[in-house]
């Protein structure tokens, strides 16, 4: 037996302060950061075949339907990223952990590519469905609200010179612009608008055909592993700023 | 092969948001992959300085 194992009461905190160490997440997110993203690239090629060739025409809109295999993803992505950047804010803010500003600061850049594809795929839909490349719906405007604040986010982080009062103003400004997640995700139920509602996430089943539901799914899974990998070397890079002066960043760098 | 890249007329729109799609992700994929490599390379100069 180790002498210097922890004894059994405090055990159960190990993991606690292993997931709060920044050595242990810069080994954990070099390890584990490449092969998410050998996952996502064979998934995405796979997701793009089934929605590009494989899956029909839409009855009614013929093909330009495709973009929901792009647009859907990465717009349920952009609120995914933004709650997983609200919330390591707040755990950083509340319990003063240093990963979860890490983790914030990684999800912004990623949260905003996201968004930025969203709006400029469904614009591209938009067109020849509805006629036009922007309205100014509850939908739509909600989403570019979104985009302004996760360019906030950064743009406050890297404004302010004190590192520390950097991360609880934006912390601050990433768990208030929470109010725009429901508002997003509910506009199209709560105000008139010409973006249809949902056709997957519903009580009685999808009303989508199976051929291009899987895809979808395909395509959902694929975004889902490219955001892993992208927070994880995102993540690293942030460490290595931030903990430049410590000794294991030094054995990292010295080979 | 030109019908489907001309997907029934709606070619343009398709390929225009696949392509930028394409290219934002693989940008916010690539660019820190590059800035670790600048870390590192000037943390190792830091390293031998000393």
């Amino acid at each position: 037996m180790l002498d210097n194992a922890p004894p059994r009461h405090a055990r159960n905190w190990v993991w606690f302060h292993r997931f709060g160490s920044p050595e242990h997440c810069y080994r954990l997110s070099e390890r584990w950061g490449p092969r998410a993203g050998v996952c996502a690239g064979a998934l995405f090629m796979v997701g793009l075949y089934l929605g590009l060739v494989a899956a029909p025409p839409d009855y009614q809109m013929g093909n330009s339907y495709r973009i929901i295999f792009i647009h859907v993803p990465t717009a349920w992505m952009s609120l995914f990223a933004y709650v997983s950047m609200a919330i390591s804010a707040a755990i950083g803010l509340i319990w003063k952990i240093k990963m979860g500003h890490c983790i914030a600061r990684s999800c912004a850049p990623l949260g905003a590519a996201f968004t930025l594809c969203a709006l400029i795929t469904g614009s591209l839909w938009g067109k020849p469905t509805w006629g036009t490349y922007w309205i100014w719906d509850a939908r739509l405007t909600s989403e570019l609200i979104l985009l302004f604040l996760y360019f906030g986010f950064m743009a406050l982080d890297n404004a302010i010179e004190n590192r520390r009062t950097a991360a609880q103003a934006s912390a601050i400004l990433a768990v208030v612009g929470l109010i725009n997640i429901p508002i997003i995700h509910y506009s199209v139920e709560w105000w008139n608008t010409l973006h249809q509602g949902s056709t997957v996430l519903k009580l009685e089943g999808p009303t989508i055909d199976t051929r291009m539901l899987i895809p979808l799914l395909v395509m959902f899974f694929a975004i889902n592993l490219y955001f892993i990998s992208g927070l994880c070397s995102r993540i690293q890079c942030e460490l290595l700023d931030s903990e430049r002066s410590t000794s294991w960043v030094r054995r990292i760098a010295g080979g | 092969m030109v019908e489907f890249l001309q997907m029934g007329g709606h070619g343009f729109y398709i390929w225009t948001s696949y392509s930028i799609v394409l290219v934002v992700l693989l940008y916010t994929w690539l660019s820190p992959h590059y800035r670790r490599k600048r870390q590192l390379q000037s943390l190792l100069r830091q390293i031998r300085r000393q």
